[in-house]
């Protein structure tokens, strides 16, 4: 008896999974496999629930990393009404393959050129916008201000006073900088950051977009900023061995005492034992003057696919998580900022500074990785690795670079 | 039992020429179906210019060429040679820890139980074990090397030791693989032979030149057989320890293959598949020996 019922039971769910998504299903594929960002989803899901009953949600929760390469399957073999990927150049091979449909139309009939105004340019490729972004996070420097305090060190605000203030730490016995280059990501962070202090926002973009060579004098000047730093020692040592959280113990025992760092890695300073009064925040100091500031803040972002079955259900899906009510709430859960500028600001102390240094923010970023296509990133980021261990050796991997460049954009 | 008048049927007639085949297919189609289309399909792919998502342009011998101008595959092929080179010393050292084990003494299954356990645990763990005996600050290999020199040896992220840091936890499960080949044919000695030996006043060292090891030489062809394939295709360990680096310098060709083909800086399909057929190709060169002394001693029997 138990085995006809289950046996019914298995064929049903094959007979449900095998036929189309009826109309006012719609399904969502994403990757919030982390307890936070899990909950943000579950909410702003039942939220949509409440507002458009009519419309049921299935939602598939995929592991973070098998994401990556699961997005590749699903969307050419059995593709959702939704799913979640990241803005810039990461969307670009799925949109180049005609992958993606083009969301122009919602953007334009809820006014979200408007409302998402600082994530447009990074939505747009042709001209036509690719998806919604609901969610970034700044990035910057997170300090210790007890450590800053017991060596009379107030916020840099230029190169000169960040390299004074490291002088200071480091004669003290502290490291002035923690990383952690193991996964190479953090290293990008810091050119990132010295490549739009040095040379702006708009040089920035021209080389993730290939047009200007890695041999250029410009792109030299960053990196000789960056050996100011490098050749005194004021990075932790050993820093190509760990990953960007083993670092965070050093900044807790008082041994490291400045981060470069996303707005995530607070959650991880507390976790570590710091308190909210030990940690400050600090926008990244000026170097070139009369450049201005512009930041780096990742955007996550959900996309509709062009095999969709359902569209008409999914863009109603997309126009609710544009609006401001939903990304306040989601964001208030993800503990990151709403895209949207009509939101609630947020109450964390650290997001509000976030909040307000990406409104007045020249011009976003999406952060190496995404901004570069995926194999010079890669190179790229293990050439920055390499030239933080070895900085004399930079004119070897800045040709190592370029030839990798000429071969990447071709 | 009754004669039967009619012709026999064509199964009764080749049932003896047929039947091997039946038993053969379903291991034949697997092998087709799972061996040797893909590798066909990889040659095709690596002439070709693929993200995996878009369509196939055919670019030719392209892939190979950039292969040949790439500095990462010679920083690859190097380490796969050192990999080559030292990972065989997983049969001498098989080779003592067999014969240390293989007395009569209260407990020694005990001692063959723990000498075996690495390789029974998955390469991920002993990955992950090794990486945090390297660690600085608090691994133990890296508190004893500051106790011995006064400073600090991070290994995973020096290019000069990284390659050999990895491959010594490679040699750690490979050995004990080693050991229970060796075990197993300590097992068989022809202990006449033995008697006889030491008759003739033979000990120690001679012993074990002249009488054991071409005893054990069954099992020495088996354990470097695994060992020359094991080195080839190592990709755990590099993948859980270092993911290559740093900057690439422990990269070692399958991780290679596999970032370029397979991890989200890669996608490029017709490049891994080049490097996949470029690995396949060194690899056919040890099977290929080995393939040739099988089949020359299966005709000495």
């Amino acid at each position: 008896m138990t085995l006809t019922k289950a046996l019914t039971g298995l064929a049903l769910s094959a007979f449900l999974m095998g036929t189309a998504a009826f109309a006012g299903e719609i399904v969502i594929n994403s990757d919030q496999s982390d307890p936070t960002p899990k909950k943000a989803m579950e909410e702003l899901i039942a939220d949509f629930q409440v507002k458009y009953p009519d419309i049921t949600v299935k939602w598939n929760n995929f592991d973070h990393e098998g994401y990556k390469a699961a997005i590749r399957n699903f969307l050419t073999a059995d593709p959702p009404d939704v799913a979640a990927w990241y803005a810039g150049n990461r969307m670009e091979p799925f949109v180049k393959a005609g992958l993606f449909e083009d969301v122009s139309d919602v953007w334009a009939a809820n006014g979200l050129d408007d409302q998402l105004k600082s994530a447009a340019s990074s939505m747009t490729i042709d001209g036509k916008k690719w998806g919604v972004p609901y969610t970034y996070y700044q990035w910057g420097i997170y300090y210790r201000k007890d450590l800053f305090e017991q060596n009379g060190i107030t916020p840099p605000k230029n190169w000169a006073e960040l390299l004074a203030a490291s002088e200071k730490l480091k004669a003290a016995g502290i490291a002035p900088f923690a990383i952690g280059t193991k996964a190479l990501w953090p290293t990008a962070g810091w050119f990132d950051y010295l490549d739009l202090r040095v040379n702006g926002y708009e040089f920035h973009m021209d080389l993730t977009a290939g047009k200007i060579p890695y041999t250029d004098p410009r792109v030299k000047a960053v990196f000789e900023k960056w050996a100011e730093l490098v050749k005194p020692g004021y990075f932790i040592e050993n820093h190509a061995a760990i990953d960007w959280q083993d670092a965070i113990p050093q900044m807790v025992q008082g041994k490291a005492a400045m981060y470069l760092m996303g707005n995530f890695a607070v959650a991880t300073m507390k976790d570590g034992g710091l308190t909210e009064d030990q940690i400050g925040f600090m926008q990244f100091p000026e170097i070139t003057a009369g450049i201005p500031m512009s930041e780096d803040a990742p955007t996550d972002t959900f996309h509709i696919p062009a095999g969709a079955k359902n569209k008409e259900d999914a863009k109603v899906f997309l126009a609710y998580l544009a609006s401001p009510e939903a990304q306040a709430k989601m964001n208030a859960t993800l503990g990151q900022l709403p895209v949207n500028n009509q939101s609630a600001k947020p109450t964390d102390t650290f997001l509000e500074a976030g909040f307000t240094m990406l409104s007045n923010a020249h011009a976003l970023a999406q952060f190496y990785d995404r901004d570069a296509p995926a194999e010079m990133a890669k190179a790229g980021m293990e050439g920055f690795q390499e030239f933080m261990v070895k900085p004399d050796d930079l004119d070897r991997i800045l040709e190592r670079l370029e030839k990798i460049r000429a071969k990447v954009y071709k | 039992m009754p004669h039967n008048p009619q012709p026999a049927g064509f199964w009764k007639r080749n049932q003896m020429k047929i039947a091997p085949y039946v038993f053969l297919a379903p291991g034949a189609v697997m092998f087709l179906i799972y061996v040797l289309i893909p590798i066909v399909q990889s040659i095709w792919i690596s002439f070709q210019d693929w993200d995996g998502l878009g369509p196939k342009t055919w670019v030719g011998l392209a892939n190979y060429v950039e292969l040949l101008d790439d500095d990462t595959f010679y920083v690859a092929l190097k380490n796969n040679l050192i990999w080559l080179g030292l990972y065989l010393l997983a049969i001498p050292m098989g080779l003592a820890a067999a014969l240390f084990l293989n007395q009569n003494v209260w407990g020694i299954r005990l001692y063959k139980s723990l000498f075996f356990f690495p390789f029974v645990i998955s390469q991920v763990v002993v990955g992950l074990m090794f990486t945090w005996f390297y660690a600085p600050d608090f691994g133990l290999f890296s508190q004893l090397i500051k106790w011995l020199t006064g400073s600090e040896v991070a290994i995973l992220a020096d290019e000069r030791y990284v390659t050999y840091g990895i491959i010594v936890a490679g040699l750690w499960p490979q050995t004990a693989y080693c050991m229970i080949l060796y075990l197993t044919g300590l097992n068989n000695l022809n202990f006449e032979q033995i008697e006889a030996a030491r008759m003739d006043n033979a000990r120690g060292w001679r012993l074990l030149r002249h009488v054991i090891l071409p005893q054990l030489a069954p099992a020495t062809f088996i354990a470097m057989v695994v060992t020359v394939i094991g080195a080839l295709r190592s990709f755990d360990l590099v993948s859980i320890m270092t993911a290559g680096g740093p900057y690439g310098s422990s990269q070692v060709l399958s991780y290679f293959m596999y970032e370029q083909a397979l991890s989200e800086y890669g996608y490029r399909m017709g490049y891994g598949a080049a490097i996949a057929v470029v690995l396949f190709l060194i690899m056919m060169v040890f099977i290929t020996l080995f393939i040739v002394r099988m089949i020359a001693q299966e005709r000495n029997r």
